[in-house]
């Protein structure tokens, strides 16, 4: 697949085919490039036609490896996420770092968290930033997910970075959950937030990535976050804003305002569209369809245009 | 003692060995098998109602792990993997109301009479 989606929509609007494409495009990975204001999506095959200028960097995301999951429609999850890594390797740039979106481990098993260790090694970047799942934290309200990637990181494993003139934030909403609720944020995270974020001018792009979304995408699933609104008032005053998501196995895209909203496909199972089952969870689907439904997200920032490029990309396909 | 004697002493023996592993030991009637069962991300029933002793187990059809946690931390499960079982007794009547904390619109309750 080489499609190309950009979305621009700090310039002269939204790309309104794309963003439906996007829509419709379930399956895909993301690359996300940063230009200064724009969110645009691509395949990853198509990314070499972007023209780099200074200062443009790019980044992958990748989510819901579940390593330790064995039913249908994956037996093999290591694998798909290896292939995901290769995808990422073979990128025409390098990202400079990778984020994971949670939902490593299917289990929180030991075994599965070295497993997704040693696979995520092979990516060649410099690092791999990462927000925890609920399945991360299943046991020791997330212990063993802190002593693995919670070293240097706030409260409960929240942190934020600058990387190239923008402000990256990752949250952590799959912690202390209240019955009958959704994703949570809580008050000393919200606290923090808001402290981490207010001595930054109004034109810092932010790119903010959390497991579950950030947007009330289908509360009856619990595809949602109940504190996600007090957040976003703090991040109200910048001009580009990106909430990088996943949890819900499948890719989705909303703008509001100066706020792109993005969830990425998983490297694991694909999840059904919102209402179309009884539930969520693994979707069955044949064997020759799986690759098509899983993948991840590149991301391309592009200075002084004031947005990032998404481009998601599936496992299928040469 | 005659060979018929002793018959129908171990007989009652064993009778009474039977009733008891039936009560569990607590010499109340037998309990009811009551199920919860977890599927779709939803608790089947949501709502069941037992009487006062009887032990209620849940099973984890779906192929994500699920929890049954008190919302008000009378009793937690561990976290249940695809087939997992978990029993929980109920021996004062009242209305327990639960949920899944890995999925916490998942909520259920369980009526004790």
């Amino acid at each position: 697949m080489s499609r190309r989606i950009i979305y621009d929509h700090n310039g002269d609007g939204i790309d309104r085919r794309g963003f439906l494409e996007c829509m419709a495009w379930v399956g895909t990975g993301v690359l996300y490039t940063m230009a200064s204001g724009v969110v645009s999506s691509e395949t990853i095959h198509g990314a070499s036609s972007r023209n780099r200028g200074t200062g443009q960097f790019t980044f992958a995301q990748i989510s819901d490896s579940h390593i330790g999951f064995k039913h249908d429609p994956n037996n093999d999850v290591t694998a798909t996420l290896r292939e995901a890594v290769a995808r990422i390797n073979a990128m025409p740039e390098r990202p400079d770092f990778v984020i994971h979106t949670g939902d490593i481990t299917h289990l929180s098993a030991p075994s599965e968290f070295d497993t997704a260790t040693q696979v995520l090694t092979g990516v060649k970047t410099s690092r791999v930033f990462y927000v925890p799942g609920e399945h991360d934290v299943l046991t020791d309200d997330g212990q063993d997910y802190l002593d693995r990637y919670g070293k240097g990181t706030a409260g409960r494993g929240w942190y934020s970075f600058d990387h190239k003139g923008v402000h990256f934030i990752g949250l952590v909403n799959v912690l202390n959950l209240k019955p009958g609720g959704l994703g949570l944020l809580g008050n000393d995270q919200l606290e923090w937030l808001e402290k981490d974020v207010s001595g930054l001018s109004a034109s810092t792009p932010i790119v903010v990535f959390a497991h579950m979304p950030l947007w009330s995408i289908y509360p009856q699933w619990g595809w949602g976050t109940d504190d996600a609104a007090q957040a976003l008032s703090y991040l109200k005053r910048f001009g580009s804003v990106t909430v990088l998501n996943g949890h819900i196995h499948q890719t989705m895209q909303k703008v509001e305002g100066h706020v792109t909203f993005h969830t990425a496909m998983s490297t694991a199972f694909p999840q059904p569209q919102p209402g179309t089952a009884p539930g969520p969870g693994p979707l069955k689907v044949p064997a020759e369809k799986l690759r098509s439904l899983l993948g991840l997200a590149d991301v391309a920032f592009v200075p002084n245009k004031g947005s990032l490029a998404i481009i998601d990309s599936t496992l299928a396909g040469a | 003692m005659n060979r018929m004697t002793i018959f129908i002493m171990v007989g009652s023996l064993v009778l009474w060995a039977a009733a008891v592993a039936a009560g569990s030991g607590t010499g109340k009637a037998p309990k009811a098998a009551e199920q919860v069962k977890i599927g779709n991300f939803s608790f089947n029933p949501a709502t069941l109602t037992v009487k006062v002793g009887a032990t209620v187990t849940w099973i984890n059809e779906d192929d994500v792990p699920h929890t049954v946690v008190s919302t008000t931390k009378k009793f937690s499960s561990r976290v249940l993997d695809t087939d997992d079982k978990y029993a929980q007794a109920f021996a004062n009547p009242g209305t327990y109301e639960y949920y899944c904390s890995v999925h916490p619109h998942m909520k259920g309750k369980v009526i004790v009479q």
